[in-house]
């Protein structure tokens, strides 16, 4: 074996062991450069793992030579590569840009410890879409989510203490219903393996701890990844959150939430459930629907800008949602691009409302009035990954939301008012996004200066490369398609047309 | 005799239950992190009841003795595992409570919560 071979574990590796050499260096800076340079690192581990998926496909790698069923396993395909991109990506860009403002957030004694706990929230998120089997994605997933909520609390505003405790409690709960629903299924096939068991369970097919395992992974996940109505958590912890932190967890953390319940839902129960995509659908687009509209409406009210991209998210999870629930090859092809737009998006709106904060010191909208002047150049990128938000073609967005209309007018008897709903959603989000616009570009600022004043030159390049991204994926989404493509090849294993 | 059979999975899903609404119904933050405690060993208990099996011994092979038969050693080092992740949501949850009590000056959500709306 050589050093390419051992990719998948690197993956998980290299994070988490520079999380405590990071603790160790008792400075600021370089505890930043630390986390910097091991995501990075993480980020180019994710992007060769993305060729090697894309060329010949990675080998299924068995820890310490253990070979699965028995071992531990790490499987990548082309949804575990979407994944990583999205995670590593995200966690880069916000280190990146979240230099000045952490600086600010965060006591510079106890750096050193954000930025260890950064490292093993981006260890265990790469954990859960690298790992083979479903007891290693729950170890890796409170690993991800404890380290979260330090992230989250480690600011200087006391209501993310508030906010993160309510999260804790959710997040929790969601994480055990999850350790039910694998218990129950070990129970019936004695597997964790999750190819393994997608075998094993053809033999024990339709009994009821079976169901109950679906019923409960299903909740416990779609709790983590806030589906709406279990979204209460999301929008006070993202609003609190240091600002880098909420571009790091608002791109990838409720995505891989989503992740492991396509692998679940798919790649184990579908095959196997006859009835499993009438009771998935049946529970998941409801759900969705109300998500896409209510959340959408609700973000028109907020007086916060962070507050009201949180609410746009759980709109945004709603359409992933609603497209992983119509259990079609389209469906599932839209559910995987929406989760890299949406996050290439949100990723790039929540860096620029960091840059608003580094000079306004605020969120609130009457404090960013007249921003659009002060900060131009900022301010365009902002409406750049609005747009990108809304759909509009010529953007990463509009690429997802085409599949997701298309795979929705597939639906015999449902297309035509799904399509409503979602064209109705866009356009609320236009209202919301237009009501930040407006003030930014037309307002009077709080203490009437309108003098020019731009972050830094990297921030700005930072958020202009985010930016146009959102434009290059509009454009040229060949590397996102692919790797749907193949994902969605995998969740389905041919058994769908 | 089926119903004693099946004493611990009742014990199980009421302990689950008792965890969750007490989760929900209480305001004292430190209780709430109990029903957490509660509700997460409601799991350990059924992971290590799966995992017994009828005159099984604990998984040691003994010099000597043939055609042993010995529980299901699996689920017990998973939950060993559960036990260390319920072990740290418990130190974290309340360190987040202590937390909040030196900036708030209570540990009830409610209290909490109006003087949020406040500020």
């Amino acid at each position: 074996m050589n050093l390419a071979d051992h990719l998948p574990a690197l993956q998980v590796i290299v994070p988490l062991m520079t999380a405590p050499l990071v603790i160790l260096l008792r400075n600021g800076f370089l505890a930043w450069l630390g986390a910097l340079l091991a995501s990075l690192a993480s980020f180019g581990l994710a992007i060769l793992l993305t060729v090697a998926v894309l060329g010949a496909g990675v080998p299924e790698y068995a820890m310490g030579g253990w070979q699965p069923p028995f071992g531990i396993s790490l499987n990548v395909d082309g949804l575990s590569a979407l994944m990583l991109l999205l995670v590593t990506g995200a966690s880069t860009l916000g280190l990146a840009g979240g230099r000045l403002s952490l600086r600010r957030d965060i006591d510079n004694r106890r750096a050193p410890m954000f930025y260890g706990a950064w490292l093993i929230a981006l260890a265990g998120l790469c954990g859960i879409a690298v790992a083979g089997d479903a007891f290693n994605v729950f170890v890796f997933m409170e690993i991800s989510s404890l380290a979260t909520y330090i992230l989250i609390a480690a600011g200087r505003d006391r209501r993310a203490l508030s906010a993160v405790f309510k999260y804790l409690i959710i997040g929790t709960i969601g994480a055990t219903f999850y350790l039910i629903g694998v218990g129950f299924i070990y129970m019936m096939t004695g597997t964790l393996n999750f190819a393994d068991m997608a075998l094993r369970l053809a033999d024990v097919i339709e009994t009821r701890p079976i169901i109950i395992a679906a019923g409960f992974i299903t909740i416990g996940l779609a709790l983590k990844a806030a589906v709406f109505p279990l979204h209460i958590w999301l929008p006070r912890a993202y609003t609190y959150a240091p600002n880098a932190v909420t571009v790091f967890i608002a791109a990838c953390s409720t995505k891989v939430a989503i992740y492991v319940l396509l692998r679940f839902n798919y790649g184990v129960f579908h095959g196997n459930l006859l009835a499993h995509s009438d009771l998935f659908t049946v529970f998941i687009i409801p759900l969705a629907l109300s998500g896409i509209l209510l959340a959408s409406a609700i973000a028109i009210y907020q007086g916060n800008i962070k507050k009201m991209l949180a609410f746009s998210s759980v709109a945004q999870i709603g359409y992933i949602a609603l497209a992983a629930g119509l259990a079609t090859h389209a469906g599932l092809m839209a559910a995987q691009l929406h989760m890299f737009n949406h996050a290439l998006a949100k990723g790039t709106l929540f860096l620029c409302v960091l840059a608003f904060v580094l000079t306004t010191g605020s969120a609130s909208f009457s404090n960013l009035a007249g921003i659009g002047r002060r900060m131009p150049w900022t301010m365009a990128a902002f409406v750049i990954a609005g747009l990108s938000l809304v759909g509009v073609p010529g953007t990463a967005g509009f690429v997802s939301k085409w599949y997701l209309i298309v795979a929705v007018m597939g639906m015999p008897g449902w297309g035509v008012p799904l399509v409503m709903a979602i064209i109705l959603s866009s356009l609320l989000a236009v209202v919301y996004l237009w009501r930040f616009v407006e003030l930014a570009y037309y307002g009077q600022p709080p203490d009437g200066d309108v003098s020019r004043m731009e972050v830094p030159l990297p921030l700005r390049t930072l958020i202009w490369s985010a930016a146009l991204a959102n434009i290059y994926f509009g454009l040229v989404p060949q590397l996102p398609l692919a790797l749907a493509e193949s994902g969605t090849t995998t969740l389905l294993g041919g058994l769908l047309p | 005799m089926k119903l004693l059979g099946l004493f611990n999975y009742w014990v199980f899903a009421v302990l689950l239950m008792i965890g969750l609404y007490a989760l929900i119904s209480k305001q004292n933050l430190v209780k709430k992190i109990m029903a957490l405690a509660i509700f997460q060993s409601a799991v350990f208990l059924f992971f290590i009841t799966m995992s017994r099996v009828d005159e099984g011994t604990a998984p040691i092979i003994q010099a000597g003795v043939a055609n042993q038969i010995f529980s299901n050693p699996l689920p017990q080092v998973l939950i060993l595992t559960a036990i260390v992740v319920g072990i740290s949501t418990t130190a974290l949850g309340l360190a987040i409570v202590v937390r909040l009590h030196e900036e708030y000056g209570t540990v009830e959500d409610n209290e909490i919560l109006a003087m949020d709306r406040e500020s």
